[in-house]
């Protein structure tokens, strides 16, 4: 009795419990996040200031046309720990962006054409949203809604690996037997292997104005690490407090621990 | 138990040092928690204005919203600026310029109350008590409050009432000649 | 051990209030003064980890309540301004989702390390009945601080949890609808539902420190028990709580924020689930709703049972058969340590706790090594119970534990009792 050890009883009779075994089709699981190394890896990493740029300039000139970056503002643009553009690049940037302009002396928002009035971005502005709404989002792209990429790093398991396979997963042919839905695509690193968006990077869609080879790897990388930048800017000054406040704590737990010592010494 | 005044001594300075740095833990902890009281990036990125003088006219004023506060924007005519150079500091109630872009101590006088001469950018808030005076009110031609009646010269200065304090003009500067960042 | 107090004011200021408000008395008697057995180890100092915790919930709670707007339209994008804009506000937001697991898992420690030595025994059984109730007052909070970020997880944790109170509708007809809509203030979770959370999450934390207050209270009539879980018998048995415990406190509370500030600084959305990053859609499921790991053990319970009063009935009763542990364990010894029988149980038992927690983070139909998890949870829910209502009160009468120590002292000290130590 004493030895019944009651969970061997438990695992035994769950080893002895017939095993089901429905009868699958293809599974459509998806595939495991690719092995890829990013600047801001681990305790120390950082963002790539020159990387981050350059995925700036991707998701500004590819994937900007359907997906939106509602959370950041144009002066994020210029903070520490970020991209490292200066307060006036950040304006140029905001300046070269039209923003639904608010009511004009005669109280009109459209003009005679029945277009929106719209003013340049100043640097309390968010990036603007390419969809006035979702039903537009979705009307442009088959029904299907882009998601928001401020956040897509953190809504995602995997992370900057998960968006980085996505978009470098297009190229693969699909297996025998599965048949990609009709308006879809066919990409395994996304659960059931039909994804809406088309394959959104091409060798040189961009043209780096630091002179890297745009091929998709070198785009999907970039663009990867500047959305993992826009879903967390503040990693960079969490990991150095972070580090500044646990080696304080070890010091303060060490001083704790020699005056428990010393308190207690004499009870023995 | 037995303790040598060097046992005293050394287990005495260990529990200060400990203390102390739990202190300065206890302090550092403070701060962030106190800071993120002050104002964040998105409302220190609406800190600062730019107002596009042109579509104001000679003779008129705008009024714009800067940091929560009306702002005026008034465009002088050679009258009112001639009215603004003839007044003598010592006659004025508050001697001194209230120009943020000016040390503390610049007295009152016109060109110390504007860049331009002929362009008067002043924080619309009364001295006072706070209310928005109407401008091209009241005897001296520049700002009448209702509240209390207070009256403000073509260089937004008090002159009469109980407002203490001439109007301030913030932070700006010229971009171009039709173009102002404030704040 | 309560008794006549033997404070005496040390300054003039100490003395003037003491008169007209006993409060340095009261600090004096409990916190300095108070004789506490010897013997505490590790596992004893996660009352004043857990007082810690609770006070580090509500500074950062009322900071972000500055910062939060609880409207369904606002809560996801003001939760993510605190992120972003509000100077720091990422490391008090941090601070207090992490905190909330940091508070749970001191809260377990806490409650396995009574059920290890028994302090629930008389004539302690109030203490540990309060303890319950603060711990469903902390499950209730934690859910409703869940919801406020608004993301997937929130709406959808809120919709599932909320809706079991519809299977009420079993027994009398109308009545669960009628509750659940009165709970939602709407067809559905919406925005009515989450101003009252959001109110209801800034007033428990509250109610929890009052009821703490009574816990305090009610262990310093009988004093600590102590891993020995044998009574004090003399004051040799006993050492002041200040300065012997206040530095060890402080000493085991330093290492618990070491761990806590591994998480906030480099880990602080390991908790987290990625779900709850997107905002709420009552028109899109995620396809696996989980609750916070350290509901998951409940969860696998209440979803093991198919029938949804059922599994209602199985949840509320794990949590109320805790209530019933003083007088479920027939032992006259209290701690495990001289149990060697209830000592392997238990810590079966605890194994079970984690295989529940595993089974409740998996989706309904997932398998290891080809055995459905249903299963697994429905023998972890079997052996949760039987532990507490079939094992505490037949082992406790068959069992032949070891010979207790005389004292305490005697334990610690090895010498005779009947030597006084100094």
């Amino acid at each position: 009795m004493r030895n019944a050890f009651p969970l061997g009883l438990a695992l035994g009779l769950l080893a002895s419990a017939p095993a089901l075994t429905p009868a699958l089709a293809l599974d459509t699981t998806k595939l495991p996040v690719k092995k890829v190394e990013f600047s801001f890896d681990g305790p120390f990493g950082t963002y790539d200031q020159a990387a981050l740029q350059r995925g700036f300039q991707v998701y500004k000139e590819v994937c900007s046309a359907c997906h939106g970056l509602d959370h950041i503002a144009f002066h994020n643009l210029d903070e520490a720990g970020g991209l490292g553009f200066t307060e006036a690049q950040a304006k140029a940037i905001a300046t070269g962006y039209k923003i639904p302009a608010d009511p004009n002396d005669k109280g009109e928002i459209f003009d005679d054409k029945g277009t929106r009035l719209t003013r340049p971005g100043t640097l309390a502005d968010k990036f603007p949203n390419p969809f006035a709404n979702e039903e537009a989002a979705r009307a442009n792209n088959d029904g299907n809604l882009p998601p928001d990429l401020s956040l897509v790093v953190k809504a995602r398991e995997g992370g900057a690996h998960y968006v980085y396979s996505i978009v470098t997963g297009f190229h693969l042919n699909p297996p025998k037997g599965f048949t990609v839905t009709s308006g879809k695509y066919y990409n395994p690193y996304f659960e059931g292997w039909n994804i809406g968006m088309p394959p959104p990077l091409t060798d040189n869609a961009v043209t780096y104005s630091d002179g890297t080879k745009a091929t998709v790897d070198q785009e999907a990388h970039d663009v990867a690490t500047f959305l993992a930048w826009a879903s967390d800017p503040k990693m960079e000054e969490r990991k150095r407090v972070g580090f500044g406040a646990l080696v304080f704590l070890i010091v303060l737990s060490g001083l704790l621990f020699f005056s428990y010592r010393k308190v207690w010494a004499d009870l023995h | 138990m037995t303790a040598t005044t060097v046992d005293v001594t050394r287990r005495d300075f260990l529990y200060v040092a400990t203390g102390a740095m739990g202190g300065v833990g206890v302090v550092a902890v403070a701060w962030p928690f106190i800071d993120q009281m002050n104002p964040s990036a998105a409302v220190l990125a609406l800190s600062s204005t730019e107002v596009d003088l042109s579509p104001v006219a000679v003779g008129q004023q705008v009024v714009v919203k800067w940091r929560g506060h009306p702002l005026f924007v008034r465009h002088r005519n050679a009258k009112e600026i001639a009215d603004a150079k003839a007044v003598a500091v010592s006659d004025l109630p508050d001697p001194l310029a209230r120009n943020a872009n000016l040390p503390d101590s610049a007295p009152a006088t016109d060109a110390n109350r504007e860049i331009k001469a002929e362009w008067l950018i002043l924080v619309g808030v009364c001295t006072h008590l706070g209310c928005t005076p109407t401008g091209f009110e009241g005897d001296y031609g520049g700002w009448l409050c209702h509240c209390h009646g207070s009256q403000y010269d073509t260089a937004g200065r008090i002159r009469k009432g109980p407002a203490p304090q001439n109007l301030a003009v913030p932070p700006y500067s010229f971009l171009s000649d039709t173009r102002i960042k404030v704040g | 051990m309560s008794g006549q107090s033997t404070y005496t004011p040390k300054t003039g200021l100490e003395k003037w209030i003491d008169q007209r408000l006993p409060l340095p008395r009261l600090m004096h008697d409990t916190m300095t003064t108070f004789p506490t057995p010897r013997n505490l180890n590790i596992w004893y100092t996660f009352g004043g980890i857990l007082t810690f915790c609770l006070g580090v919930q509500i500074v950062t709670g009322i900071v972000l309540a500055m910062h939060y707007v609880p409207n369904a339209d606002l809560a996801f994008d003001s939760v993510e301004s605190i992120m972003r804009d509000v100077n720091y506000g990422w490391l008090v937001r941090y601070i207090h989702s992490t905190g909330a697991s940091m508070f749970f898992l001191a809260v377990y420690i806490h409650m396995f390390r009574g059920l290890y030595y028994g302090s629930y025994k008389a004539p302690r059984e109030l203490i540990w009945i309060i303890g319950v109730l603060i711990y469903v007052l902390m499950m209730a909070t934690a859910f409703f601080g869940y919801v406020l970020p608004w993301g997937q997880m929130s709406f959808w944790g809120a919709t599932v949890i909320t809706s079991l109170f519809s299977s009420i509708d079993q027994v009398i007809p109308h009545l669960g609808t009628a509750i659940t809509t009165w709970l939602w203030g709407d067809f559905a979770v919406g925005d009515a539902t989450l101003n009252r959370f959001f109110s209801l999450h800034y007033l428990l934390p509250f109610i929890i420190a009052g009821v703490v207050g009574l816990h305090i209270w009610a262990l310093h009539v009988p004093g600590n028990n102590n891993p020995l879980g044998i009574d004090v018998k003399s004051p040799q048995d006993t050492v002041p709580f200040h300065p012997y415990y206040t530095v060890k406190d402080a000493f085991y509370l330093c290492c618990f924020v070491v761990l806590f500030a591994v998480f906030v600084f480099y880990a602080p959305d390991f908790f987290g689930n990625p779900d709850n990053s997107i905002k709420a859609n009552p028109l899109v499921t995620p396809p696996d709703i989980v609750p916070e790991w350290y509901l998951l053990p409940f969860y696998a319970m209440l979803r093991s049972i198919p029938q949804k009063l059922l599994g209602v009935l199985v949840l509320v009763g794990s949590l109320v058969t805790l209530v019933f542990i003083p007088w479920l364990d027939t032992s006259r010894v209290r701690s495990c340590r001289f149990r060697p029988l209830m000592k392997q149980f238990f810590w079966a038992f605890a194994v079970d706790c984690v295989i529940l927690g595993y089974c409740g983070s998996q989706s309904v139909d997932a398998t290891a090594f080809g055995v459905p998890l249903v299963w697994v949870a429905r023998l972890g829910t079997l052996y949760y119970f039987g532990y507490f209502w079939v094992l505490m009160p037949i082992i406790g009468l068959i069992e032949t534990p070891k010979k207790l120590p005389a004292s305490i002292a005697q334990s610690v000290l090895g010498e005779p009792a009947a030597a006084p130590a100094e």
